[in-house]
């Protein structure tokens, strides 16, 4: 599992970096495996708050709703996914990046989890 | 090899039914509203039949051997029920004939409805529903308008245990209500602190399913429903696995408000590849008021000299509504209608009766050597794990190799709560000898999975396909073939 | 009785699960309740139960065989024989909803097969396969367009040509969420252009019907347009057996239609089990509830194969983020629709459904020229019409009954239009019964 140290994540295994852009962790992807469609369900200028959905993500046999790590304003939507959903399985921390958000508290921001604590919470829900 | 397309059996020129010329003058036709193409095939009879024939034989069914998926009661059935449900007085009647020249429907549907309240211990029953998860709907509208009507407008959660059907969450959020999970005991049970923490003023109800999905009798069941009712809230019972019940127990003496029948399931009418089922709903008497328009009624009583109620349609004062168009799925209350009639009292408590031998008996065979994560005695169906001690096989590549010694798969991972499930349901209808062949190849595939995996993992290896590319069918979505039709 | 153990099976079986009764293995059940005695008649062999069936069908007069001029939404129409042939194999009928792909390539391609047909139809990119019947395919629809929108637009506009019974299920569907419904009164003074001035930024959904409950067929190329100005989407809900003659409501600009499929080769069944017909266009398509099947290759030799796709939209695995809770489906028959569809093919639907426009048309011809009837809309019409009637429509029915005739539908009950009745026409009616049928009106007016 590939946890990168600039990130913080979120529960719902969510990361985000310092400039507000926000994707899925490859520990989420590979529970989801194979990803066939990505929908964003935010447009930019929209006000979203922590928790709010955001995306949703299906594989064959799940499907995920991604939830905004923190609140803002959303800056920017990767527009590439609708038609190369894949690429959250070959590049979750790249490439396949979700959206970019303004984020209005950097407090909320900080209050996420860094790398170590996010790969614990990991290792603590495999069966 | 691949049958083809009904459009790639296309002939220019050929058709599969001629109509007589018309034996009226003929009017002007709407020009500008007339179509240009009809794309259709060009096919003749000979071609259709062979088609969906050679179709036909691609498919497993309950005709052909045992078709053990859990929580969906593949048992058999029975021709009988197609012959009558085909009689002209029933597959000719219009549904909005004029009453009197439909006693014969409607005095069939009162009578089912009837049975279906004794049969489950309701005061009412409604056979509108057209399926399990539109029996849900229905209930759960009521359970919904009921609060309403006592200006109970707070009561806006439903309490659905994490072992529960999809259709159930699913259900509750379609009526606008919020859903709560609670999860299971180590016994399989519903876990009662975490159900008395959800009872409050703001309860609507939960949705159990008894037996739950494990196959497990709610050993807290009168607990439960006392708890619910205490909060004020209700009890919806999904029928689902009503198969285990019939003579049994019936859901209305413990305590459930409401509940929806399968049809299609405890009922014997066929699954006909996707459908279609029929979802009666029972109500005790606090929700008679709701129940959807119309019912079917005396409308006219008999008279003592022996003339015959008149059958007719009555609304309830509080209906919720009419949730399907005509009179629902008619064609399959006829069939459940006749396998009651042939079974009687003590027939219906035998298929349960034997439904739940079938199932103790299977696990009795393959315990020790699947994974058993609650070890009871279970009621017409069984959870086991599909993941073997000593190898690395799963619940999928099991359910694929058992389609290697002709038969159909358990459901499998349903329900969530358990890894690697497999959930078999073997129905009163299979015999010993069925059951005892089932097993065998379940206990020589667990020897597969340690001495041979790749078999498991490549199989089915006998069927007319292999494992099919599910990933290319959702991202390269081919729904439909029609525009390659061949033209002149 | 379909249990095949015998009493030393029985025995052997209790012994290997290590109880002495069938009785013993229900002790979870409160005892209280256990065993409860039925109050039901005791059992029939197969040789009685037969013989009352039969005596209970015989108690009905069935349309079928009757000289019928009863439609509102559902028709006598020919099912040719080899529909029924094919759905009594038991490879068909006796088979489930086919979630593994490898044993049910049959119902897969044939799934695969109703939804190219549908499509083709209706002018449309895709279908799924398959709702309860008319009315719930209509509330799907509004289902459909409030999660396209996401909520965002809480407005549902139903033409007052839409069946009756489709707007009551529509109601009884949004009851507990914020959709509103708006329905026009008056219906047969409505227009398609009627509904335009309704239509706000706040609308997700307008539903018409083609042809009209009252058989009036209207082009909805400016309602689309008008609807489609506003952001929101169209869905018309049709009769199938007119779309071999006319135009496609995907041509008309229709996001979404549904139809009852009973018109195609399925018995009347005293109303059900029918068809709920589906459509859309594809970019909607993954907000269309309902199973879909979708074309792929197996992994065994790359061979053509198929397979319920999109599963992941559906409520086994969205559970309550799913649009609908819809599981079993009518997929028996949609398979007698498509079976129907191919037997009938491109120039059989065409034939069926001018029988029905001719045969319609020379019977409103006739009925308008009896003294005291009149054909009350003057739009044009496919099978069916508005007639005007000397008398309350219940007794005219009557009178038509005792001469073999299923008169029309009477559209006070739902309207309150005293002594209007709705008759439908098909390739059934012979000229002689459309002759009767006149002859019978004109004794019933002076009856």
């Amino acid at each position: 599992m590939n946890t990168p140290t600039n990130l913080k994540y979120a529960n719902n295994d969510e990361w985000i970096n310092a400039e507000g852009v926000v994707g899925v962790s490859d520990y989420a992807q590979d529970q989801l495996s194979d990803v066939v469609y990505v929908e964003i369900s935010v447009a930019v200028g929209d006000q979203v708050k922590k928790g709010d959905t955001i995306a949703t993500i299906e594989s064959v046999k799940a499907a995920a709703d991604v939830y905004a790590p923190a609140s803002g304003v959303v800056a920017a939507i990767n527009e590439d996914l609708s038609n190369t959903p894949e690429i959250v399985n070959s590049d979750p921390y790249g490439a396949a990046w979700l959206i970019k958000i303004d984020v209005s508290d950097s407090a909320e921001v900080k209050a996420l989890m860094d790398a170590a604590a996010y790969e614990t919470y990991c290792s603590g829900r495999q069966h | 090899m691949a049958e083809a397309l009904i459009y790639e059996l296309s002939v220019p020129g050929r058709q599969g039914l001629r109509f007589p010329a018309c034996d009226t003058p003929l009017a002007d036709l709407p020009q500008d509203m007339l179509r240009q193409e009809l794309p259709l095939p060009e096919v003749s009879e000979v071609d259709v039949v062979r088609h969906y024939t050679r179709l036909s034989r691609l498919n497993y069914a309950i005709d052909l051997g045992m078709y053990p998926l859990g929580s969906c009661t593949m048992k058999y059935n029975p021709k009988i029920n197609e012959e009558v449900a085909r009689f002209n007085g029933f597959a000719g009647a219009h549904p909005l004939q004029p009453i009197e020249t439909v006693q014969g429907c409607l005095a069939l549907m009162f009578t089912l409805q009837e049975w279906l309240k004794e049969i489950g211990g309701f005061a009412g029953v409604t056979l509108q529903p057209a399926a399990g998860a539109h029996g849900e709907l229905t209930g759960v509208l009521m359970m919904r308008a009921y609060h309403q009507a006592r200006g109970d407008l707070r009561r806006d959660k439903i309490l659905i245990p994490d072992s529960a059907h999809g259709t159930n969450p699913a259900t509750s959020a379609m009526t606008g209500l919020r859903v709560v999970e609670v999860k299971s005991d180590g016994r399989g049970n519903i876990d009662l602190e975490a159900l008395k923490a959800q009872c409050d003023d703001t309860l609507a109800g939960i949705m159990l399913t008894n037996p739950n999905t494990l196959g497990l009798f709610e050993e807290n069941v009168q607990t439960v429903v006392q708890m619910v009712h205490q909060a004020g809230g209700l009890v919806y019972g999904d029928g689902a696995n009503l198969n285990a019940l019939l003579g049994i127990v019936r859901p209305g003496d413990l305590g459930f408000d409401v509940m929806h029948i399968n049809l299609h399931k405890t009922f014997s009418t066929p699954h006909g590849g996707g459908g279609p089922g029929s979802g009666p709903v029972g109500v005790s008497a606090a929700l008679l008021d709701f129940l959807p328009a119309p019912l079917i009624a005396i409308v006219e009583p008999g008279t003592p000299d022996g003339d015959p109620p008149l059958y007719g349609f009555s609304t309830p004062a509080k209906s919720i509504g009419r949730v399907k168009s005509f009179n629902g799925q008619f064609g399959m209350v006829v069939r459940a209608f006749t396998y009651i009639l042939m079974h009687g009292p003590e027939g219906l408590r035998a298929i349960s009766e034997y439904a739940v031998l079938n199932a103790n008996y299977l696990l009795s065979k393959i315990k020790g050597v699947y994974p058993l994560p609650y070890d009871r005695t279970c009621m017409h169906e069984f959870v086991v794990e599909g993941h073997l001690p000593g190898s690395d096989v799963h619940a999928l590549d099991i359910a694929k190799r058992l389609m290697d010694y002709n038969f159909h798969p358990p459901t499998n991972y349903f329900p969530l709560i358990v890894r690697e499930a497999l959930m078999i349901e073997p129905t009163e209808t299979e015999s010993k000898a069925s059951l005892d062949a089932f097993a065998d190849a379940l206990l020589k595939i667990a020897e597969e999975a340690r001495s041979q995996p790749e078999l498991l993992k490549s199989a089915p290896h006998n069927t007319p396909v292999g494992r099919v590319d599910e990933v290319k069918a959702a991202k390269e979505l081919v729904l439909c073939c029609g525009i390659d039709v061949p033209r002149e | 009785m379909y249990i095949s153990h015998t009493d030393s099976e029985r025995e052997a079986m209790l012994r290997a699960i290590g109880v002495d009764s069938l009785e013993a293995l229900f002790h979870d059940v409160p005892a209280q309740h256990r065993f409860p005695k039925l109050d039901l008649p005791p059992a029939l062999t197969e040789m009685e139960a037969r013989a009352e069936l039969q005596a209970v069908s015989d108690a009905n007069e069935p349309a079928s065989n009757l000289a019928c001029f009863l439609g509102a939404g559902a028709y006598k129409h020919y099912t040719p024989a080899a529909v029924d042939a094919i759905l009594r194999r038991g490879e068909v009928y006796t088979a489930y909803t086919p979630y593994q792909p490898e044993v049910s390539q049959g119902t897969l391609q044939a799934i695969f097969e109703y939804q190219s047909l549908v499509a083709a139809l209706t002018g449309m990119d895709v279908s799924n396969a398959s709702h309860y019947d008319g009315a719930t395919a209509v509330a799907e629809a509004v289902n459909m367009a409030y999660a396209n929108f996401r909520g965002k637009r809480s407005k549902v506009i139903l033409s007052a040509g839409l069946h009756p019974q489709y707007c009551q299920v529509v109601n009884t569907y949004v009851a507990g969420t914020p959709i509103q419904v708006s329905c026009a009164s008056d219906p047969l003074a409505s227009k398609p252009d009627s509904l335009i001035p309704q239509i706000d930024s706040n609308t997700a959904l307008v539903i018409v019907q083609y042809p009209d409950f009252f058989g009036r067929i209207f082009d909805y190329t400016a309602l689309a347009k008008a609807v489609h100005a506003q952001g929101a989407l169209l869905a018309i809900a049709v009769n199938p057996i007119a779309l071999g003659l006319l135009k496609t409501p995907g041509e008309m600009g229709a996001d979404i239609v549904t139809a009852e499929g009973q018109a195609l080769g399925i018995p009347l069944s005293y109303g059900g089990p029918y068809l709920g017909i589906f459509a859309t266009r594809q970019e909607y398509v993954r907000k269309m509830a309902g199973r879909l099947v979708g074309e792929t290759v197996d992994t065994r030799s790359g061979q053509r194969a198929y397979v319920l796709t999109l599963t992941a939209r559906e409520q086994h695995i969205r559970r309550e983020k799913a649009t609908s809770n819809i599981c079993t489906n009518q997929g028996l028959i949609a398979l007698a629709s498509a079976i129907y569809m191919s037997l009938l093919g491109k120039h059989g639907l065409r034939q069926v459904a001018e029988l029905c426009y001719h045969k319609a048309h020379y019977a409103a011809d006739q009925i308008s020229r009896i003294k005291g009837y009149k054909l009350v809309c003057p739009e044009p019409f496919f099978n069916e019409f508005v007639i005007k009637c000397p008398k309350p429509v219940a007794e005219i029915n009557e009178h038509l009954l005792e001469h073999g005739i299923l008169g029309g539908y009477d559209l006070e009950p739902d309207y309150g239009l005293k002594k209007h009745a709705l008759l439908a026409v098909t390739e059934m009616n012979t000229r002689d019964e459309i002759d009767a049928l006149v002859e019978t009106l004109s004794e019933a007016s002076h009856g």
